[in-house]
């Protein structure tokens, strides 16, 4: 049951460990004051800010957001504390002055399973830019919060000073400031990838109405209905994973919806070229002028609000659309206040899929890139990606089935006519075995006709969706990598290579795994047969193997937000210091290559120490509190040369990272041979088992869930004399930096 | 319109139109037979499954059924398996979809079945029919009803087999024994 407190308002807490959860219709700095028993807060150590976000039972984000969640437990707050203060502010940096121009923020105190105890919306705000929103106390014993909403117009500065701080002129320009470094990152953490969330998500994405759908359909050129400018498109919140703005449309473009070219292709409209994935097609007019007038500089700020529209929805389950109904004040100048309850309002739809234009009578449809269900462009693709690879997988099956069937009835006639003594003296038998050879020539060349019919569909969808692709699902010569910029969010899935069958081997299918990973990845450097007869030596393959994991290594730490993917490389004998050196040039490994028995031991067992930790964290029920020097990112461990530099310890606690690992965000990436590993005998069948084998060359040992057809796979390499790894990665490094 | 079929009838499934169906949808729908006598209103479960056998030749190739719910070349789809039935409304409790278009060239017959699973005659089955849907538009072609049901707990209900370019669908109705489509297998053949 939730408390609804008015201003002055208290209410007592039972509970020590909370989360207090903010959301805004804009970005606002959340930090907090510790105040003793007078109420005064003695220095700039009492205060939990951007800048300094962590303090005993107190943590703060670090970045402005239109959501936040602050944890708190009360019990491990310092007993000379009595009074904490919760406050919001607006950041210096660009956006609203005045909490008058936006929405009015709320605030709510939940127990760690979500549910609210007390809400508050901080109604009645003017000109101010700061104000204490909750006050949490001691009083004989136990904490109680009250509803503060104590406004200051001088902004934090005068805040920090009312409540007794030395200098708090310096504070709050050094909170400010603390701000804008974090700015790049404005959408605070990566939401976990569950479908629910993905819901949540994408429920708080406002709908871009029912016009849009009706005048795809009807798909007349020029009946773009034209949109105003504060239309869906210019409001939806690049809230979609992995769909950041600038990897589609580019700074020049900016159009950070992804769907609008494919929502809105009028008949006749050419698809997108290759060179302009997501660049608005010339004739697709209406909403894009607009917005892309709006640039890229606000995508900062609505990010964040739709990041608020999730929190909004994570309190009722429904009130997402608040975000919507704020997003208009998102933009940097005020606009139009949402004085609607945050929690009393329905979900919105997500924006429809991009329809097809109607295809003309007797033909089928084109294809149309994003054509797939999906709450956002990048799940639609997603599922699109899938069902083109099951839909290909099935009509191979009926191909292959049609074909053994008029085989093996080819040669149930043949020996009929062959057991027919009467065929022997007359031509009866070879007008006979004439017949059946027609038969069967006849049935394959049908269902040939009906493959190829199948193929040329997938074909020209493939053609579409390629272009189409964000850069986790891309390949590396896609021009999307040329204009990377590191994202946000964690996509959904991430491409580790192509797929082919022997049929049609110019039909590639990506392979998408979702994120995080479920298992770790072993690329097989062993001298099995190459599939194209070509002799490789050992060494040759070693290297592509090792080429291989850097590359997937690469597009795994690029389609992580910075900071939110560390990789770490043993190489007991630094034979792969060639191969690692687009890595270790860039400066994106944690540590330079662990090299040597010492370092192996050293590596695994930090690594071991992170899965207990996290482990005995999530057991607990307080993963938010691993203690400070835990790496909360995800870990991607590469092994090369295994099992050189392992002693029976090391195999051990691999094994034990590659079983436990991958729920607590360590992944193993190995690159070895297994009859290099012989000598353990059966003990690392389980390891191998558990790892998701691919090869450095195509090799078809990959099977579909459907059907089970073996698939040659190809790892996604960058193109030779390619560039784009080193690109991407040196702006890996830099957005690195900036964020630690 | 929908032509209520008696056994052994034959419809095509070419449209008035002259076009052929492109999507037909076979559905199974029936009610929990009430047990009489005190706690009257308590039902018993009857689990009636839908299966589609695929035929070449006369050899089995393929079927669907509610361990197998997509063929292999994605023509033919269960819907999912229902354990309980409906409520008598008329209404599908399951459905089998099939994309004729899909189907591959070899394949030249299909033929639905049905079983009580749970093993209740279908004297013990309310309501029970299986229908033909034109998928495209919803449009029902054929309907027949479990009519009189005896005391079998299967029931070959009809077969689509190719004639020429278009298809041709036949209803066959015939009664048998059997838990799931495997037991049915000798009761079918010389249908086809």
């Amino acid at each position: 049951m939730t408390a609804e407190l008015v201003r002055g308002q208290n209410h007592p807490l039972s509970q020590a460990r909370l989360e207090i959860r903010i959301a805004a219709g804009t970005p606002v700095v959340a930090a907090a004051t510790l105040g003793d028993e007078q109420g005064r807060v003695p220095g700039a150590e009492w205060v939990v800010h951007p800048g300094a976000p962590t303090l005993p039972g107190l943590e703060v984000s670090r970045q402005a957001a239109a959501d936040h969640r602050l944890a708190v437990d009360l019990g491990a707050v310092p007993e000379a504390v009595h009074r904490v203060h919760v406050l919001l502010a607006l950041p210096a940096a660009g956006g609203p002055v005045s909490f008058g121009a936006v929405a009015a923020p709320f605030v709510a105190v939940t127990g760690l399973d979500g549910t609210e105890l007390v809400s508050y919306t901080l109604v009645g705000l003017d000109a101010e830019s700061a104000v204490v929103a909750l006050e949490l106390y001691r009083r004989q014993g136990a904490w109680k919060v009250r509803a503060v909403g104590q406004g200051y117009a001088g902004g934090l500065a005068e805040l920090l000073g009312d409540q007794g701080l030395p200098q708090p002129h310096q504070l709050a320009s050094g909170i400010h400031e603390a701000v804008a470094r974090s700015l790049a990152r404005a959408v605070p953490m990566p939401p976990p990838l569950t479908a629910d969330a993905d819901r949540a998500r994408q429920a708080a994405t406002p709908a871009p109405g029912p016009e849009q759908g009706s005048t795809t359909a009807q798909g007349a050129p020029g009946a773009v209905s034209p949109q105003p400018p504060l239309s869906p498109y210019g409001t939806q919140p690049p809230g979609t994973p992995a769909q950041p703005v600038p990897p589609h449309g580019g700074p020049a473009s900016g159009s950070p919806q992804p769907m609008s070219p494919h929502g809105n292709p009028a008949p006749g409209t050419p698809m997108p070229q290759p060179g302009s994935p997501y660049g608005p097609p010339p004739a697709a007019g209406g909403p894009q002028p607009g917005h892309g007038g709006q640039g890229t500089s606000e995508f900062g700020d609505q990010g964040a609000s739709g990041h608020g529209g999730q929190g909004a929805s994570e309190y009722g389950g429904q009130g997402a659309s608040d975000a919507s109904a704020a997003q208009p004040s998102a933009p940097t100048v005020g606009g139009p206040i949402d004085y609607s309850h945050p929690r009393r309002q329905n979900a919105a739809p997500p924006p429809p899929p991009p329809t097809a234009p109607p295809a003309p009578p007797g033909q089928p449809a084109p294809p149309v890139a994003g054509d797939a269900t999906g709450w956002s462009m990048d799940e639609r693709l997603y599922n699109q990606v899938w069902g083109m690879f099951e839909d290909l997988a099935r009509s191979t099956a009926a191909y292959r089935s049609a074909v053994d069937f008029a085989d093996s009835r080819m040669e149930k006639e043949l020996d009929a006519a062959l057991a027919d003594p009467r065929s022997r003296i007359s031509g009866q038998g070879d007008a006979a075995r004439e017949a059946a050879r027609a038969k069967q020539a006849q049935l394959v060349e049908q269902a040939r006709a009906v493959y190829d019919r199948d193929l040329d569909q997938l074909m020209a969808e493939s053609e579409v969706v390629e272009p189409a692709l964000p850069p986790a699902y891309a390949r590396w010569d896609n021009p999307v990598w040329h204009g990377y910029r590191v994202p946000f969010e964690v996509p959904m899935a991430v491409r580790l290579g192509d797929l082919h069958l022997p049929e049609c081997p110019e039909l590639l299918i990506p392979m998408l795994v979702r994120l995080p990973l479920e298992r770790g990845l072993w690329i097989d450097s062993g001298a099995a047969g190459s599939l194209d007869g070509s002799f490789l030596d050992a060494h040759e393959l070693h290297r592509l193997a090792m080429d291989t994991a850097v590359a997937l290594a690469a597009r795994l730490i690029a389609v992580h937000p910075a900071g939110d993917f560390t990789l770490h490389v043993i190489d007991p004998a630094g034979s792969g210091a060639q191969a690692l050196a687009p890595l270790s040039r860039a400066g994106v490994l944690a540590a330079p290559p662990a090299v040597g028995a010492a370092g192996v031991a050293e590596i695994l067992a930090r690594l071991t120490q992170r899965v207990d930790l996290v482990q005995m964290a999530i057991r607990g029920g307080a993963a938010d509190s691993l203690p400070p020097g835990v790496d909360a990112s995800e870990q991607l461990l590469i092994v090369n040369d295994f099992p050189h530099g392992f002693d029976d310890r090391a195999v051990t606690q691999l094994r034990y990272l590659a079983d436990e690992g991958p729920s607590v965000g360590v992944h193993l990436m190995m690159v070895a041979d297994r009859e290099e590993a012989s000598a353990y005998g059966p003990l690392l069948d389980p390891l191998w088992r558990s790892l998701m084998r691919l090869t450095p060359v195509p090799d078809d040992h990959l099977a579909d869930p459907w059907v089970g057809h073996a698939w040659t796979f190809e790892p996604a390499l960058a193109p030779p004399g390619s560039q784009v790894l080193q690109q991407v990665l040196t702006q890996v490094a830099a957005a690195r930096t900036k964020y630690s | 319109m929908t032509v209520n079929m008696t056994k052994g009838q034959a419809i095509s499934l070419q449209k008035n139109d002259g076009g052929s169906l492109t999507a037909v949808r076979m559905g199974l729908g029936w009610q929990a037979a009430p047990r009489r006598g005190l706690f009257g209103s308590r039902t018993r479960e009857v689990d009636l499954d839908a299966s589609a056998v695929l035929f070449a030749d006369k050899q089995p190739v393929d079927v669907v059924f509610f361990r197998h719910l997509v063929s292999d070349d994605g023509s033919v789809k269960h819907t999912g398996d229902n354990l309980v039935g409906g409520a008598g409304q008329g209404g599908d409790d399951e459905s089998i979809l099939v994309d004729l278009a899909r189907v591959p060239v070899h394949i030249d017959q299909i033929v639905f079945t049905v079983n009580s699973f749970t093993g209740q005659t279908f004297q013990e089955v309310q309501n029970a029919f299986c229908r033909l849907v034109d998928e495209t538009n919803g449009q029902e072609l054929a309907r027949y009803t479990l009519a009189g049901g005896g005391s079998y707990t299967a029931q070959i209900m009809a077969k689509v087999h190719r004639t020429g370019p278009a298809w041709t669908m036949t209803a066959l109705g015939t009664p048998a024994n059997g838990r799931t489509f495997q037991d049915l297998m000798p009761a079918i053949l010389p249908h086809l």
